[in-house]
């Protein structure tokens, strides 16, 4: 079989699980089963960049996007108590806006692109293999040469961003109770234990005290 | 054979696609959140494709930066909702209208 | 030999410099320290002057002329600072310090128990210093700041005591008419730049004949002579400067600042700047006859008319005051016949007689505890016999007596005068005459009510030690404690100054006005030159003198004495009844002519109705309600049409964006370089 052939048939079985995937993520009635969705998008736009030679980035997608952040989505979605049905409030009331704003957009879109034009062009070889690298190789040499403060700069960005969301979310609870530990270290003995001297007799027991213990129900 | 126009155009069937999910959930913040995520992935499309049609890393840089940026902003906007629902016990968007002039 | 440039700065900044230490430094170096470094400062510079009129006079010195410092230049304008010192300054200098040091002096003792006493001296340092700037200036600029320095210094000394409501209405004033002429000034010195291109004396001068038939168009049609433009323009400031008819009504006024004030500024040195500068200025005069007629004129019926009205005033510091007006109409009447050394001659005796009439009035004044009225006064001979007896020689010199000084600058202006051919000079003529009857009137009218006849006030015994001696608070003509000589330091300027009005014109009169003294200083043509038609018939001082006693303005002062002392000594009920027989010329002088009145209905009511009428219009109705109100209630409106736009949905504001990248594709599919794909495939 033609291996190009195959990649065109690739393209469109994953083109179409995106493209339906995608329009399932905004139509599905459960948040959670849209998350899931978005998920699926993600897996296949991953495959659509394979077949593009852009493996490291596909596997990026999968790990950081599939694996942290629509985790974290889940999370969320299923942390947080939601009315389903009070958030599908104006679903069909906007539905035909939606649609007619998209397809405007989408006929202006590919009326842009030129799609018979933009048809010729081929996509050449895999520039990484021309260069005689892996694509994981040919990125990261760029990575850490020609965008190396731009690369330092994201981590920067990621790093507040993580600080951030802590930031936000950190809730202290007044009401409950928690050991400190600093207090715990800088505690001094004297503070606690008192020696104190004094004669070895042992002096009367008043008689009002003897009676009230007395009274008292020993456990 | 694949050519340029099958990744840009999919590229903008998938914007689209989150045009549209932006204007028919306009209740749901999640879903909301997660159309930009759609736009965002588009526009990633777009990139990988250029890169590789010109033989230019700088695309597949980009996408790797967008990838960073949308990571951190997801988890921002996350911990914002969070935190909004905590405070309000919505996220109905209709309810957050604190801007208005 | 030059003089030293050295010599001339310190002349003008010594003043500056007590006055500085004065002003400043008043608090920590004390009354005593005030006084001290201010008389120090002026009397160097009175030392200097002396020096200076010496080696001009008789060192044989040149003419001093240079420029010391470039202010600023702009273009051609030039403006520097810089000394012109002939004799004409030398004169000028040595009056202005003279009168200035006695003043000083003078002042400890007048202003002793005054609040502002450092104040003050700050304040007359600072007058000298702006005097000294303006006289030895060499050019326009310097003369213009010299100008207007002195001119803020008597503003504020007339508002000294800027508590009395009548202290600021005479300094508001006195400010306003000062405008009037400052404005004039102002347009002569821009037609000299205009015309001969420089601001610099010398220059100017040099360029001036080139004037003569230069005419500049101020209305379509009409051409009118540069030169007397010019002149009258300059003449202009200094009528407001020198007080002349019209605007002379800022000087009577002026006599609610202090009695140092009126003898230094309102009487000796400032208000005969117009004097000095139509001198300074007289090659530019000389150009234009139809100028110096009009400043004929206008000295004429300021000699005559304000003359008369101060036969009927009361104040005695107003009766000087108009005495004041009245001759520097003399000495604008010798401007206009071209005697600019006359005009000059009688600025520097009246200087010294008007300082010490007034130095004199301020001693009367402080043994009356402050009462200025006359009707109040009378047969203070006996309390205090300096001041009766220099005010005397003043009076004498006022009027012209044969051998003083004033007589031969007064009597030389009227001889002048009936010599001219000037236009106007047979109505100047007769003013001029009709004058010394009036100064005569005046004059002896006032020395006779206040130290003749019987005693008007009376004296309340001392009651213990609760009754305090509160100067203002008094019923009329009733005195604390009765009048007494002035302290040395009133009288010893009074005395000083007794002598100059007796003898400096004896002495001075043959070089001055006929022995071409000023030399290349004053310009006067051959054709104008009455001075030397005069200097065939003059043969010595005493001469001239005797000559005097059997000429006509000395049988009009004698007139003028037999009948003030037969009114007023042997039968003062007289004096009620002449008063009452001419009531409606009484009240026509009295009344100063309606000019007041005249001048308060139309500029005072005209400028607050016109201010109302900005205000109400421009300022209320365009400014405020249309322009700031206006807009404010325009982005108001704006504002909260926009806000609707701002409903606080995201939803909206991502429609919003939505919206616009639709509008952006469209305006790429409509004007942009077509489909992406074609693009790529041309290259």
């Amino acid at each position: 079989m033609n291996p190009q052939l195959l990649q065109l048939i690739c393209f469109y079985a994953f083109g179409f699980v995106t493209v339906a995937a995608a329009l399932s993520v905004i139509s599905l009635k459960n948040t959670v089963h849209a998350v899931l969705a978005l998920v699926l998008t993600f897996f296949s736009s991953a495959c659509l960049w394979m077949l593009l030679d852009a493996e490291f980035l596909a596997l990026a997608l999968i790990v950081v996007y599939v694996g942290a952040v629509m985790v974290l989505f889940l999370f969320v979605v299923m942390m947080l108590d939601i009315d389903q049905e009070e958030m599908r409030e104006g679903f069909v009331k906007f539905l035909p806006v939606g649609l007619f704003v998209a397809l405007v957009m989408l006929v202006e879109m590919v009326g842009l692109i030129g799609v018979r034009a933009m048809h010729a062009q081929v996509l050449g070889a895999d520039p990484a293999a021309a260069d005689g690298m892996s694509n994981t190789a040919w990125l990261g040499q760029a990575l850490y040469t020609r965008f190396l403060l731009p690369f330092e700069i994201a981590a920067l960005i990621l790093t507040v961003g993580v600080v951030a969301a802590v930031v936000l979310t950190l809730r202290e609870r007044r009401d409950a109770r928690h050991e400190s530990p600093a207090q715990q270290v800088k505690v001094n003995p004297r503070d606690r234990v008192r020696l104190v001297k004094m004669a070895a007799v042992r002096p009367a027991a008043p008689a009002a005290l003897e009676n009230d213990a007395a009274q008292e129900p020993r456990p | 054979m694949i050519s340029l126009a099958h990744y840009i155009v999919l590229g903008a069937v998938l914007f689209c696609i989150a045009v549209a999910g932006l204007f028919i959930n306009r209740k749901n913040v999640i879903v909301l959140l997660m159309s930009i995520e759609l736009m965002l992935l588009a526009v990633n499309m777009n990139f990988v494709a250029f890169s590789r049609f010109l033989g230019d890393v700088s695309g597949q840089v980009f996408v790797f930066f967008i990838l960073t940026v949308a990571a951190a902003e997801a988890a921002i906007g996350l911990a914002i909702l969070v935190l909004l629902f905590r405070n309000r016990s919505t996220i109905n968007i209709a309810d957050i209208d604190s801007m208005k002039g | 030999m030059g003089l030293s440039t050295s010599i001339l700065l310190t002349i003008a900044l010594a003043p500056l410099v007590g006055c500085v230490l004065a002003g400043f430094l008043g608090k920590f170096i004390g009354r005593a320290g005030s006084h001290s470094v201010t008389i120090l400062g002026v009397a160097i510079s009175c030392a200097l002057s002396f020096y200076v009129l010496y080696q001009l006079t008789l060192g044989g010195a040149e003419v001093y002329n240079q420029n010391l410092y470039t202010w600023f230049q702009i273009g051609q304008l030039n403006a520097s600072v810089g000394f012109l010192v002939d004799r004409l300054t030398a004169m000028m200098l040595v009056v202005v310090s003279f009168v200035s040091l006695l003043v000083h002096v003078y002042t400890i003792g007048y202003m002793a128990d005054d609040d502002g006493y450092m104040r003050f001296f700050s304040y007359i340092s600072l007058f000298t210093f702006s005097m000294f700037m303006l006289v030895m200036s060499n050019n326009f600029v310097q003369l213009f700041f010299g100008w207007e320095a002195v001119g803020l210094v008597s503003y504020l000394l007339i508002g000294f005591w800027y508590k009395r409501p009548t202290a600021i209405f005479a300094n508001l004033k006195a400010f306003l008419v000062n405008r009037v002429g400052d404005f004039g000034f102002l347009l002569g010195i821009a037609a000299v730049l205009y015309f001969l291109h420089t601001l610099d004396y010398a220059t100017a001068f040099g360029a001036a004949p080139g004037l003569i038939g230069k005419t500049l168009q101020i209305t379509a049609g009409t051409h009118w002579d540069a030169a007397t433009v010019i002149c009258i323009c300059l003449f202009i400031g200094a009528m407001g400067k020198s007080a002349q008819v019209p605007l002379h009504v800022w000087l009577p006024d002026s006599m609610e600042g202090p009695t140092p004030i009126s003898a230094l500024i309102h009487a000796a040195t400032m208000v005969t700047a117009g004097i000095f500068m139509v001198a300074r200025m007289s090659p530019l005069f000389e150009l234009s006859p139809a100028a110096l007629s009009f400043v004929l004129v206008i000295g004429a019926t300021t000699a005559l008319f304000t003359g008369l009205i101060g036969i009927v005033q009361n104040d005695i510091k107003r009766v000087i005051a108009y005495s004041t007006l009245s001759q520097l109409g003399y000495m604008t009447v010798a401007l206009g016949v071209s005697m600019y050394s006359g005009a000059v001659f009688h600025l520097m005796t009246h200087a010294f007689f008007k300082a010490l009439l007034f130095l004199g009035a301020g001693s009367v004044i402080i043994a009356m505890h402050h009462e200025q009225d006359m009707r109040y006064m009378g047969g203070l001979r006996k309390y205090m016999p300096i001041t009766w007896i220099t005010m005397w020689i003043g009076s004498l010199a006022l009027v012209a007596v044969p051998f003083t000084s004033g007589f031969y600058s007064k009597d030389a202006i009227i001889e002048a005068v009936g010599l001219s051919h000037r236009w106007g000079a047979h109505y100047a003529y007769f003013c001029v005459m009709a004058g010394a009857l009036v100064t005569g009137l005046y004059t002896f009218r006032q020395m006779y009510l206040t130290f003749h006849g019987k005693e008007r006030f009376t004296v309340l015994e001392q009651h213990g030690h609760g009754h305090h001696d509160d100067h203002g608070h008094h019923e009329p003509g009733v005195l604390a404690h009765a009048p007494k000589e002035s302290p040395w330091v009133v009288t010893l300027p009074l005395v000083l100054l007794a002598i100059p009005s007796l003898l400096v014109g004896f002495f001075t009169v043959g070089p001055v006005l006929f022995g071409n003294w000023f030399g290349t200083a004053i310009h006067v043509d051959e054709a104008n030159n009455v001075l030397g038609e005069l200097g065939q018939e003059f043969h010595g001082s005493l001469a001239m003198a005797l000559h005097g006693f059997t000429q006509l303005p000395f049988v009009l002062v004698l007139i003028a004495f037999i009948s003030c002392t037969y009114i007023y000594v042997f039968n003062p009920a007289m004096a009620g009844k002449i008063k009452s027989t001419l009531k409606p010329l009484w009240t026509v002088l009295d009344r100063k002519y309606w000019v007041d009145e005249v001048y308060f209905a139309i500029f005072a009511r005209g400028g607050v109705r016109l201010g109302r009428l900005f205000w109400k219009v421009g300022d209320t109705a365009v400014i405020d309600d249309s322009m700031v109100n206006g807009s404010v209630s325009l982005i108001h409106r704006i504002a909260a049409a926009v806000r609707r736009l701002q409903s606080g949905y995201l939803y909206h504001y991502a429609f919003a964006m939505i919206l616009g990248l639709i509008l952006l594709l469209g305006g790429y599919w409509l004007f942009g370089s077509g489909p992406i794909g074609a693009v790529l495939a041309g290259q």
